[in-house]
């Protein structure tokens, strides 16, 4: 059976959102204490939302010194899917294992709203189930998620296809409208919006199980 | 030696500041003109021990590079004194 584990720092607060939607696919899901130095045996590792280590100093910065990063690293390094949502999205930008950085939304608000995703490229580890153009309905809840980086940086991840999914309407300023990147590998993906708040119809939205779905057929492929 | 730091974090120069244009679009409306190009950081300062004013000069730089700053976004003006 497939495994997935979800880490957990002070100040996280979705990973039993993110436990639920896993367990519905019939996966295992797998609590990772950030401050374990060694991974259990998973196939995909999930960073979720929440405010890590109080977002202090900025989103992310404080959480990318856990000894599970260090092995959250070596997973990505060697091919296992990692998919870092919200929060989660900031930390493994933080970290290094993924390009650009997220910072205050334009217009400074909070946003806490759906949001309507178009897919951009089937080939990541959260979208290898989609349909490039595809548009799902997933929830944002973030005030830091104004995806920015230098316009180099953009050409690069717009010329080699590691935008993942887009805002159809940009709530945040986010340069190149981005709601979610890949690695160059394609491995580790990180998006704001919360695919785990859209994995039931009672929820407004299921579309989010379908990211779910391609993360686990992406565990499935990778030996770790 | 002990020497006192300031660390002042910045945005790079071409990153979009919404905290600044959310001020510099405030201040016509309280009655201030003429104020533009605000850019908004942070400060930050400690003492750090040190050989000398160089030694800590490169720890403090090393210090921003990993994570008092977010190279990405951000750049830090560094001010060492003899505390």
């Amino acid at each position: 059976m497939t495994k997935v584990g979800i880490v957990v720092f002070p100040g996280t607060n979705c990973e039993l959102d993110v436990a639920e939607a896993v367990r519905g696919l019939g996966a295992t899901p797998e609590m990772v204490w950030h401050g374990d130095g060694e991974l259990p045996a998973v196939d995909a590792v999930v960073v979720p939302g929440g405010f890590a280590h109080g977002d202090y100093l900025r989103p992310g910065a404080i959480a990318q010194f856990s000894p599970a990063m260090a092995a959250i690293k070596e997973f990505g390094a060697k091919g296992g899917p990692v998919v870092g949502i919200c929060n989660g999205f900031q930390v493994l930008t933080e970290t290094g294992m993924l390009p650009g950085a997220l910072q205050k939304n334009a217009g400074l608000k909070f946003l806490c709203q759906p949001a309507q995703l178009r897919v951009e490229t089937t080939n990541s580890s959260l979208t290898n189930t989609l349909e490039v153009g595809q548009v799902l309905s997933v929830p944002i809840n973030h005030f830091e998620g104004n995806y920015t980086c230098s316009t180099e940086t953009l050409a690069e991840l717009q010329a080699n296809d590691q935008v993942v999914v887009t805002y159809v309407d940009n709530p945040n300023g986010s340069m190149g409208d981005i709601a979610g990147v890949c690695n160059a590998e394609r491995n580790v993906v990180g998006l704001m919006p919360h695919p785990e708040r859209a994995s039931n119809a009672l929820l407004g939205s299921a579309d989010g199980q379908a990211m779910f779905s391609s993360l686990l057929a992406a565990a499935a492929g990778a030996s770790v | 030696m002990t020497f006192s730091v300031l660390v002042e974090v910045q945005l790079r120069p071409g990153i979009s500041d919404p905290q600044g244009q959310t001020i510099e679009k405030a201040l016509p409306t309280l009655g201030f003109d003429g104020v533009s190009d605000v850019r908004v950081g942070k400060s930050m300062r400690f003492e750090i021990d040190a050989a000398d004013e160089a030694a800590a000069r490169a720890q403090v730089d090393e210090l921003c590079e990993k994570f008092l700053t977010n190279p990405v976004i951000e750049d830090a003006l560094v001010t060492v004194e003899s505390a």
